[in-house]
């Protein structure tokens, strides 16, 4: 499925250019088809090659085939993406890969695993904080960020400083609770 | 999204160097700079921007906030929305723009998004973000598909028959209140402009929104002290609690001494086609008492000139309360 996506984007992205070269803009550089670019990623190191325009979000998945993080909007609007860089709580589908050079990412798939949940997945789990799952990983992935944040310590904080990731199914009330009993452990 | 090189600025000189080949600074730019990308890349996706050339800006060493000889403070353009809502000197000193900055955007945006950007931050037009709809701003001379059509967040102030796109930025808002300067490296050397005079009403080119060319790089924002004993306050009214844009929003800082206000700055979010300075409604408070009558008068005279469209009547209202209430909190005594 993968394979066929990318035969069938390739004379699509060819087309773009051939256009581009025709019109005005005929006398600057054509631009290299990929760009090498090294991404350390959950405490690995990648070296990459790309077309300039992909995302953070677009690399993990497309290329280091890390599908835990979820595309939703692709415009910044859902946080389904939220990934990690350097520590913060980043929307991975408005960051270019090629502009991450020596940052640390952390995805969902670095934060824990099925022998060893992060307590904040645990507690996901143990307050039903999803439904369909699909904006669960961006969710867990905020709240993680948030323990470091100074935020306060209601419910209404905790709301607010989760708004940039939003749920269709509305989960919201089990993730608050998920969060709060983490916060109040720590 | 089109194809675009990207390379990454060495120092200041290098960036402007790279971009002063740029045939516009927005207006279909050929050369941009790239900081934190929450609107470059989203408005890169829909085909609104279509640079040939993206320069990675964030590296450069702009990223410090700090305290100024004068008793003032100086912000680095790629200082991120988060860490300047934090940051121990703004929370002090400049109140409305911590809540201004808190009140834009969601979390993981303000970790990226930077004060140059923000400054630099697109129309949410509905019209400006669809190709396939006429645009002044984006297309000079297609006709506005807003005037006439779904125009209920749109502006009512500065508005002209070209353009009635609102500035959706919060952080703006506030800068404006505090009588900021926006500070600028370009290729014919550093310049340093008004905030008032940094973003230029739509007329008959909406394309042209602030006075930055090609190979302009703003570098930093200062702001002034404050008058000692004055408060600020920012207020944001919107469709949701959290995570939109105003319909509209107030900033005001405000010192009354003997029960006259001394010193008044307000501007206006939501509803300008640039961060609104109200010196109307700052005349009608100079040397007043502060009270409900004032206030009412201080607001209808920032609304005096509002230009409604046929969905977005209610923002003269809802503006004129949203000072009036700013207004009211700012002044408490209790």
């Amino acid at each position: 499925m993968q394979h066929t996506a990318s035969r069938r984007d390739a004379p699509a992205n060819q087309a773009v250019s051939d256009r581009r070269d025709s019109e005005s803009r005929s006398t600057s550089p054509t631009p290299p088809p990929t760009m090498s670019v090294e991404l350390s990623v959950n405490g690995k190191t990648y070296s990459l090659a790309l077309d300039p325009r992909t995302t953070l979000l677009d690399a993990l998945r497309e290329h280091l085939h890390l599908t835990g993080t979820k595309k939703g909007c692709d415009h910044g609007q859902c946080g389904a993406c939220t990934v990690h860089v350097n520590g913060r709580r980043v929307n991975a589908c408005l960051s270019l890969a090629g502009t991450l050079e020596g940052d640390e990412i952390t995805t969902i798939e670095g934060i824990g695993s099925v022998a060893a949940l992060h307590p904040m997945q645990q507690s996901f789990v143990e307050c039903d904080g999803y439904q369909c799952g699909y904006c669960t990983s961006g969710q867990i992935m905020s709240a993680v960020a948030l323990l470091g944040e100074p935020i306060g310590p209601a419910d209404a904080d905790v709301r607010e400083a989760m708004s940039g990731n939003l749920c269709r199914c509305g989960a919201y009330q089990n993730i608050v609770t998920a969060i709060q009993r983490v916060r109040e452990k720590a | 999204m089109e194809l675009f090189q990207l390379s990454r600025a060495n120092d200041v000189r290098d960036a402007i160097a790279s971009s002063a080949a740029s045939s516009g600074a927005l207006e279909s730019a050929q050369v941009r700079f790239l900081a934190g990308g929450t609107t470059l890349l989203d408005l890169m996706k829909l085909n609104v921007e279509r640079p040939g050339r993206v320069i990675d800006i964030s590296r450069l060493p702009l990223n410090q906030v700090e305290a100024t000889a004068d008793g003032g403070v100086k912000i680095g353009a790629t200082v991120r929305n988060a860490d300047l809502a934090t940051h121990p000197l703004i929370r002090e000193r400049y109140a409305v723009l911590s809540q201004a900055l808190l009140a834009g955007a969601s979390a993981q945006l303000r970790n990226m998004a930077t004060t140059g950007g923000n400054l630099l931050q697109r129309t949410r037009c509905v019209y400006f973000r669809d190709t396939t709809m006429p645009c002044n701003k984006r297309t000079p001379g297609a006709g506005c598909a807003a005037i006439g059509g779904f125009n209920r967040t749109m502006a009512i102030l500065g508005v002209s028959d070209a353009c009635i796109a609102s500035n959706p930025s919060d952080m703006n808002v506030a800068l404006t209140a505090l009588d900021a300067t926006i500070h600028i490296e370009g290729t014919k050397g550093p310049r340093s402009v008004p905030i008032d005079a940094f973003f230029l009403l739509p007329g008959a080119t909406p394309q042209r929104e602030t006075v930055i060319e090609a190979g302009d790089l703003i570098t930093h924002v200062t702001l002034p002290p404050q008058p000692e004993g004055s408060r600020s306050l920012y207020l944001k009214l919107r469709d949701r609690a959290s995570y939109e844009f105003a319909l509209a929003s107030a900033a005001v800082v405000v010192k009354v001494v003997d029960g006259r206000i001394a010193h008044a700055r307000v501007a206006l979010g939501g509803v300008g086609t640039k961060p609104w300075h109200s010196t109307e409604a700052e005349a009608a408070l100079a040397d007043a008492t502060p009270d409900a009558a004032t206030f009412a008068r201080a607001a209808d005279a920032a609304l005096a000139n509002a230009q409604p469209q046929s969905q977005n009547g209610f923002k003269v209202e809802l503006a004129r309360r949203c000072l009036v209430h700013a207004l009211t909190q700012a002044t408490r005594t209790d």
